[in-house]
């Protein structure tokens, strides 16, 4: 099948180094200290952050740090077909880890001892990508809370197809079984938290796509930065400033 | 999402601070250099596809089995592979019974992940019946031991069970062909899978601020870690699967170093699990060869003119008696000549003894002694090199391939008879020991002696 068409487009019209449509909405959960809408083109995710709070289960309280706790599940329409069982499968329970502890790679949890920050992600629409809209919203929620944080996270993923690298997968592109580089990195710090790939790739092709996933992350950096700043102006605005 | 704390082992802050401090000096706690494995050994059960293996204190059991089953929806046409890991709560105290933790789920996904995705097991050649019968191979691996990296040692149990795994062969019947018979293993050979490469996966752990990266972190440096990378490689170059969840963040550049020392850790590993594979392989194949009466014996004088295969193939051929002699004099011919491969020799004598069904201590070659008749015939053979060795050479490949479709045809009984012909033989041998073992020897020796004589 062509997924680079000879003109140099995909399946849906993009450019090979062109990422899906970003769209971002804070403040979308009102009962939750933070949250965020995030989609990437048809990929939509949900985010709902409860914290800093007094720990639920007083075994887990760790006495000079916060404790992150996260849960990934998708809604059963998300998918094309009604998922079977959207929470606790193998998957979710390895992508709530991967998201838990990408998120406490950059909030300062020794600020927050014997609290408990909840991380809630749900997948409204998948459409390849998901984990890292999960990410990227998770940020946007955590930020919505004022939860203090070394930097933002945000999250992209790349795959080779064609011999093309190309940036933002979408599920017939994931689907396609190229391999997939899924990165996230904290921008400022220009440092690398999460990488996860799979499917077979030889070592100088890879440090392309792994090149190609960071720009697309610093792009998604550059638009959560101005959603954060129109979102402080409206709220300054609320407050008569 | 619920983490267990409760049982969990923390860290002491000297602890912490004693392990950075080292490693500030590119010492490890064990000894190590950042950049050294621990000794791997890598043991096989009696069954097939069964493996144990022994990263420094880290053990781990991996086990293979099949199932015929229907295969998925949109891929009628190829078989399953899954694996599912067993974090035993004798392995750490933090391990519990029951479902899964996220760290186990985590470790059998990125297996799965180094296997199937970089397609590493040909799922297609799985196929029995399109869209009915594929055969579904699940892989156990069981955590015995914790003593850090779990991930590196749980893969490599897989691929070694998975190399050793045979699948039971089966064909099609039936009145309208769709049945599928599947034969057991004393009827048919059961079939090895077809294995393209094997990815092996390589830990590394980022420890404290400053860029500092060990490889294969033991369970102390486990536990103070800010984060961890494994890169699943294969001995081809091939970037098979990443898995860096979150943690401490890293500069690309580290991450395309560690990936780089990963590739040759990859070949150093690859080369160590085939050998393992190979010599239980060839253990195996040498329990099942039938044993045969005196007249086929084969005798080699120059293990280092023949390749190693036809010698080991010409082991076979012996009857354990005379496989037995015939390791006293080579070990006389290389005492003699010094030059053959110490690895032809042990595989030979392992071969010799783990072959050995059952008898007195008169299986031990050395407690006969050097028989003075036989050196001399050695040596006088040896220096009559081409002619002897071209005869020999096409009389050995014609009983061998006489035997092959004896062998792959009959296997389990052979093992009953062999017991009962070893046992006859050795009465025989006791009779006439330097006659029964080299027949082909005697010929050419009275031929060299009476050549030599005059």
């Amino acid at each position: 099948m062509e997924y680079v068409n000879p003109e140099g487009l995909r399946l849906d019209g993009r450019r090979p180094l062109e990422m899906r449509q970003l769209r971002a909405e804070i403040g979308v959960v009102a009962r939750a200290d933070g949250s965020a809408v995030f989609e990437m083109g048809n990929t939509k995710v949900i985010a709902a952050i409860y914290g800093p709070r007094e720990v639920q289960n007083k075994s887990q309280q760790i006495n000079d740090q916060a404790v992150v706790r996260c849960e990934y599940s998708m809604a059963n329409f998300s998918t094309g077909d009604r998922m079977r069982k959207p929470k606790h499968d193998r998957r979710s329970t390895e992508i709530s880890l991967v998201i838990r502890q990408t998120m406490e790679a950059c909030i300062l949890t020794h600020l927050m001892p014997r609290s408990q920050i909840d991380i809630f992600v749900q997948v409204l629409q998948a459409d390849g990508g998901t984990r890292s809209a999960c990410i990227n919203a998770a940020t946007l929620a955590l930020a919505d809370a004022g939860i203090p944080m070394r930097d933002l996270v945000t999250s992209c993923a790349a795959g080779y197809l064609n011999t093309t690298p190309l940036l933002d997968l979408s599920y017939v592109e994931d689907s396609a079984g190229g391999p997939d580089v899924t990165v996230g990195i904290l921008p400022k710090l220009d440092k690398v938290t999460l990488l996860q790939m799979d499917a077979k790739l030889p070592l100088d092709t890879f440090e392309t796509v792994l090149q190609l996933a960071i720009e697309g992350c610093k792009a998604v950096a550059n638009y959560i930065r101005e959603i954060l700043l129109e979102n402080t102006k409206q709220l300054e605005f609320r407050r008569g400033v | 999402m619920e983490q267990r704390l409760a049982n969990t082992w923390r860290m002491t802050v000297n602890e912490k601070k004693f392990i950075e401090t080292a490693l500030h000096s590119d010492l490890r706690i064990d000894g190590r250099r950042p950049f050294d494995y621990r000794e791997l050994t890598v043991k096989f059960g009696r069954e097939d596809g069964s493996s144990e293996v022994q990263l420094g204190l880290t053990h781990v059991m991996g086990f293979v089995s099949s199932q015929l089953v229907q295969p998925y929806r949109d891929r009628p046409n190829e078989g399953t592979l899954s694996v599912y890991t067993e974090f035993s709560p004798m392995a750490d105290p933090s391990f519990e019974a029951g479902r899964p933790t996220e760290s186990a789920v985590e470790l059998g996904r990125v297996i799965d992940r180094g296997l199937r995705e970089s397609r590493a097991v040909d799922t297609e050649s799985l196929c029995v019946v399109s869209g009915k019968f594929v055969w579904s191979i699940r892989i156990d691996l069981h955590i015995l031991d914790n003593g850090g990296n779990l991930v590196d040692a749980a893969n490599i149990a897989a691929l070694a069970a998975l190399l050793t795994f045979r699948r039971p062969e089966c064909s099609l019947g039936g009145e309208d062909g769709q049945e599928v018979i599947v034969h057991p293993p004393e009827v048919r050979e059961p079939l090895p899978l077809i294995i393209h490469h094997l990815p092996v996966a390589v830990t590394f752990a980022f420890i404290g601020d400053e860029n500092m990266v060990v490889i294969d972190p033991t369970h102390f440096e486990e536990g103070i870690m800010g984060g961890r990378l494994t890169a699943t490689l294969n001995a081809n170059g091939d970037l098979c699967a990443i898995q860096k969840a979150g943690g401490d963040g890293v500069m690309q550049s580290v991450i395309m170093q560690c990936l780089r020392i990963a590739s040759v850790k990859a070949a150093d590993i690859t080369a160590k699990i085939r050998k393992a594979v190979d010599s239980y392989n060839t253990e195996r194949a040498l329990s099942k060869i039938r044993r045969q009466p005196a007249s086929v014996a084969v005798q080699v004088t120059e293990p280092n003119q023949i390749e190693v295969k036809e010698l080991i193939s010409k082991h076979k051929e012996k009857l354990m008696l005379k496989s037995e002699e015939g390791g006293a004099s080579h070990s006389d011919d290389m005492e003699i000549e010094a030059q053959s491969s110490e690895q032809d020799k042990s595989r030979r004598r392992d071969s010799t003894s783990k072959s050995f069904v059952g008898g007195p201590l008169s299986w031990d070659p050395y407690s006969k002694g050097v028989d003075f008749e036989e050196l001399q015939a050695s040596i006088a053979s040896r220096v009559k090199v081409a002619p002897v060795e071209k005869l020999e050479k096409s009389r050995s490949d014609e009983p061998y391939k006489g035997e092959s479709p004896k062998l792959l045809a009959d296997s389990s009984t052979s093992l009953l008879s062999d017991e009962k012909a070893a046992t006859g033989l050795q009465i025989e041998k006791e009779k006439t020991l330097k006659d029964a073992v080299k027949p082909k020897h005697k010929r050419k020796k009275k031929a060299s002696t009476n050549t030599d004589a005059s």
